[in-house]
């Protein structure tokens, strides 16, 4: 049964009482200022809307309901006690404007979650503000763009981008005023490096990487990457979305990049919330340090303090309102706090022990993979190229299938360079007889399509929904309820 | 292991299953020389108990008594049904809504809200919303600049009386994109955008006018004026208002004979706590004619196979993971968890009682700037109709004054001086409903005595 729109469910007149101021105070406004339509909101009790929207998050897959592998979006556990600790009162209440001399408890955590962000990339200084992944790029390639102009080097107006790279990659780029190059990929997963020496060279401001690749690939000829992209004048600007596959094992500044934005809300496991709030703090080593957002938290001979543009004049300015999102910082700072060293250490080994198990069992289960030959990083990639001819089993009729039983779907189609993909990551805090049970399912599916491929064409049927009339919602957008 | 649940049985299992005899050798295709020995500067583990109570003392460190704080970030009561439902893990803790079948509860959530925001700022579409009210006026800029074909200048008005803190992200966002933003200066006497200033740019090529209702300074623009302005000069009027104050006041599709094009803002006080400045959320609302212009995710409702009324994304081919370099914008989030805690808010509390919050809060502000101005030497620095804010002049130097406050546990206001030079001795004070007549009276009489010990030398 469908729930009805909110909408639907009011009565003129009908509200939650204990929420409503009793009566309408006066008002001294000039006539022509005040508004005099009613806005369409509901009409509901309190028990109306609290009935309605349980029942709508019933209709939701969750991390905490289903195993959810969704490859390069690292959905691992989002500890309780995260979410309880940063929304003790004297946080929730703290206004962004207050002194520091009343701040000192919460700058307190921001400047230690920066100095940890710095130990586990190897950067000097980290600035928290940007607000999700993409707002993380903008905020590194306009350093990056800031650092040729302070340098008086104007004939940079390239950003090179691999072809398996997350789509913000290339319009992050544009919007910081580049022209993207696009770099091949290798028939073995890796960066097409001779492709690299010729594009490379004066007009190259920089490269964006993510290594593990979103192929899920270790780039093992980083160092040469490195080496002609600095030799050629660019810098390197590491995408930190797949950060989960190296933690403590191999720091972003060893491998010589610049700059790096870190998603943590993948890596650091704070919530994905149904597509945000993220978190995409920056991180730069010294020839970018000059530029960082701001503001950050410095420390002074009274305690803590924001450095604003005033302290930091070459600053590539401000991204947000006030400092980002403080709420997803300090959940990702509590989370850090009960990882510990050793905790963050084993968080690769684990996620890394898992794809690769996952991995050998599809193998074995008779599933195609697109790099069999490469070890895999926190993810890997299956191609369905051949099922599909067979039998019909596309990467979206396997994924809706997979839905039927109760496990969230891969990633599909993304990255666009391998046919019918599912790019499969499992996190470290799945046990072994979860991705048993999911491994399990999936040969099911691929038995059952060589039976009847008609099955995983109708899935999924015990949704809410079956599949949904896409093309009917692009052609007749239907954005809004009218009643 | 915190989060990790494998025994030792498990990793063997799995090892063997792999064909590897130790977790090191999944990493063997990383260069040997740039391995870590460990990581260093982290401390070491401490369970949930622990990491508890350091945070509560750190949360308490920070409390204070009475908050009259505003400037973009407002404290509204927050029914505690909001964030009971926003927690509960099918929302915290889902993805993107992409496998529509699997998230209709996020998709209905989000389209509900799309309802919501668009009627409130009386336009026709809204998108799922951006990061916060900064980021999506400056995705509000870049659209108008993208949809006003006919100017080619990509010259912005921006009224000085914006918040500064808006202004300075429009300045790092557009500052790539040819984009000149000119500002506006406001009335001293006022404290509103002077359309003298703004009549002197007729006939120049100007792309979009920036109308911030209330401004900075709680008071309310000439926003019939300034769109009829916008419209006669063949600029795109971008709104960016505060959606509590739409309670009230007439909404952007309705400013002027036209309306306004393009609608923004901060969602925060529709449900979201302070909580030091973010996650909030920024709305985006629009003209229908212009939705194909519009960034961020949008979600629309369909049907599926069988016909039934379902909701997935739509017009995905704006976007980043689908266009690329072409994309409207390069952000792929939007505020998932605020914007279902503002949905619920906004159900909770109404069409009425949006309209007796704003109210109230208005009536509070009003109550409060009469108490101070009847303390010698306070006076109200600007002249017209205000929100929910004011700003007040003190006969003593700001800082001193908001520290002695403080000092009793009351955030006085905040000291205009750093952002506008000429407001040296003034401060931005804020009362929503959550003030009583009583904590007004407290504040007013903390106010008189701190400015009587200033005076005093004391």
């Amino acid at each position: 049964m469908s729930e009805p729109l909110v909408f639907e469910l009011g009565h003129p007149g009908r509200l939650a009482g204990a929420q409503v101021p009793e009566a309408e105070a006066a008002v001294d406004l000039p006539p022509e200022m005040l508004r005099e339509t009613r806005p369409q909101l509901p009409e509901v009790s309190e028990l109306d809307a609290v009935r309605h929207y349980t029942r709508l998050s019933q209709q939701n897959y969750s991390i905490d309901t289903q195993f959810y592998p969704l490859g390069s979006c690292t959905m691992k556990y989002n500890p309780r006690g995260c979410n309880t600790y940063a929304m003790l009162p004297g946080f929730l209440d703290r206004h962004p404007l207050a002194p520091e001399d009343v701040s000192q408890g919460f700058l307190g955590c921001m400047y230690e979650l920066q100095q940890m962000l710095c130990r586990v990339t190897g950067m000097q200084a980290f600035s928290l503000t940007p607000m999700a992944g993409a707002q993380g790029e903008l905020s590194g390639v306009a350093m990056i763009r800031a650092y040729h102009l302070d340098r008086g080097d104007t004939e940079r107006t390239e950003i090179l981008v691999p072809d398996a790279a997350h789509g913000t990659n290339p319009a992050t780029a544009v919007k910081c005023g580049y022209t993207v190059r696009e770099l091949p990929t290798a028939d073995d997963g890796d960066l097409d490096i001779e492709a690299l020496r010729k594009l490379a060279g004066p007009h190259t401001a920089g490269i964006m990487l993510t290594n593990p690749s979103t192929l899920g690939l270790f780039e093992r000829r980083i160092r040469e990457v490195h080496e002609i992209i600095h030799g050629a004048g660019g810098l390197l600007y590491y995408d930190g979305a797949n950060l989960n596959a190296i933690l403590g094992k191999v720091l972003p500044g060893d491998m010589g990049f610049d700059v790096i934005h870190i998603n943590l809300h993948k890596t650091f496991s704070t919530p994905h919330g149904g597509g945000g709030p993220g978190s995409g703090a920056v991180g730069v080593g010294a020839r970018l340090a000059p530029f960082l957002p701001t503001p950050f938290v410095g420390i002074g001979p009274e305690g803590y303090r924001w450095v604003d543009a005033a302290d930091h004049p070459k600053s590539i300015g401000r991204l947000s309102a006030f400092m980002g999102n403080a709420g997803v910082l300090l959940r990702a700072y509590i989370y850090m706090r009960m990882l510990g060293r050793r905790g963050m250490e084993r968080v690769a080994d684990y996620a890394v022990l898992n794809a690769n198990y996952v991995m050998a069992q599809l193998a074995a289960a008779g599933f195609d993979l697109a790099f069999p030959e490469r070890l895999a990083g926190h993810e890997f990639i299956v191609t369905l190229k051949r099922q599909a001819r067979e039998h019909g089993l596309t990467a979206i009729n396997l994924a809706k299938a997979l839905l039927d039983r109760g496990f969230h779907a891969p990633t599909t189609y993304f990255p666009l360079l391998v046919p019918e993909c599912l790019l499969i990551e499992p996190t470290e805090t799945e046990s072994k007889e979860t991705l048993d049970r999911f491994v399990g399912a999936m040969a099911e599916i691929l038995a059952e399509a060589q039976v009847d491929p008609e099955k995983s064409r109708q899935a999924p049927v015990t949704m809410p929904v079956r599949r949904l009339d896409e093309v009917r919602a692009a052609r007749k957008p239907d954005l809004r309820y009218r009643p | 292991m915190p989060f990790i649940p494998h025994t030792r049985a498990d990793t063997d299992a799995m090892l063997k299953a792999i064909g590897v005899g130790a977790i090191d050798d999944l990493f063997a295709e990383i260069p040997a020389e740039l391995k870590l020995q460990a990581l260093e500067g982290i401390p070491g583990a401490i369970g949930e108990s622990e990491v508890g109570r350091l945070m509560r003392r750190r949360a308490a460190r920070d409390e204070m008594e009475l908050n009259f704080l505003g400037a973009g970030a407002y404290e509204h009561h927050i029914p505690a049904a909001v964030w009971e439902l926003t927690t509960r893990g099918e929302f915290y803790s889902a993805y993107t809504p992409y496998q529509a079948e699997a998230s209709q509860g996020t998709l209905q959530v989000i389209y509900e809200y799309q309802t919501m925001m668009a009627s409130l700022t009386g336009l026709e579409v809204s998108n799922a919303s951006h990061y916060d009210g900064a980021c999506a006026l400056a995705e509000a800029v870049l659209m108008a600049v993208r949809c006003n074909r006919k100017s080619r200048s990509g010259r912005v008005l921006v009224p000085r009386a914006l918040h500064p803190h808006y202004r300075a992200v429009l300045a790092t966002i557009t500052s790539t994109q040819g984009i000149e933003l000119v500002d506006l200066p406001y009335d001293p006497a006022g404290g509103q955008t002077d359309t003298g200033a703004l009549a002197d740019h007729a006939g120049e090529d100007i792309t979009a006018v920036v109308i911030s209702q209330p401004n900075v300074f709680g008071v309310l623009e000439p926003a019939d004026e300034m769109t009829d302005w916008a419209e006669d000069n063949g600029a795109l009027a971008v709104a960016a208002v505060n959606p509590m104050a739409l309670g009230l006041l007439k909404p952007p599709g309705e400013w002027g004979r036209e309306g306004a094009a393009i609608a923004c803002g901060e969602g925060q006080p529709l449900g979201v706590p302070l909580s030091s400045g973010g996650p909030y959320f920024g709305f985006l609302t629009c003209r229908q004619a212009l939705v194909r212009q519009l960034p961020g995710r949008l979600v629309g409702r369909t049907v599926d196979v069988d016909g039934k009324p379902g909701f997935t994304l739509a017009l995905q081919a704006r976007e980043q993971h689908i266009r690329r370099s072409r994309a409207t914008s390069n952000i792929c989030t939007n505020q998932g968890l605020m914007v279902t805690a503002a949905t619920i808010y906004m159900s909770l509390i109404g069409p009425v009682g949006l309209r007796r919050v704003a109210a109230l809060c208005h009536a509070r502000t009003a109550a409060l700037a009469a108490g101070a101005q009847a303390i010698d030497g306070v006076s109200v620095a600007f002249a017209s109709p205000r929100f929910h804010e004011v700003v007040l002049r003190l006969p003593a130097p700001a800082q001193e004054v908001l520290g002695r406050l403080r000092a009793q546990g009351i955030l006085g206001g905040v000291d205009l001086g750093g952002w506008y030079p000429e407001l040296g001795d003034a401060v931005l004070v804020c009362a929503t409903e959550t003030r009583t007549a009583q904590d007004i009276n407290h504040y007013v009489e903390a106010l008189r005595s701190a400015i009587g010990a200033i005076g005093d030398g004391a």
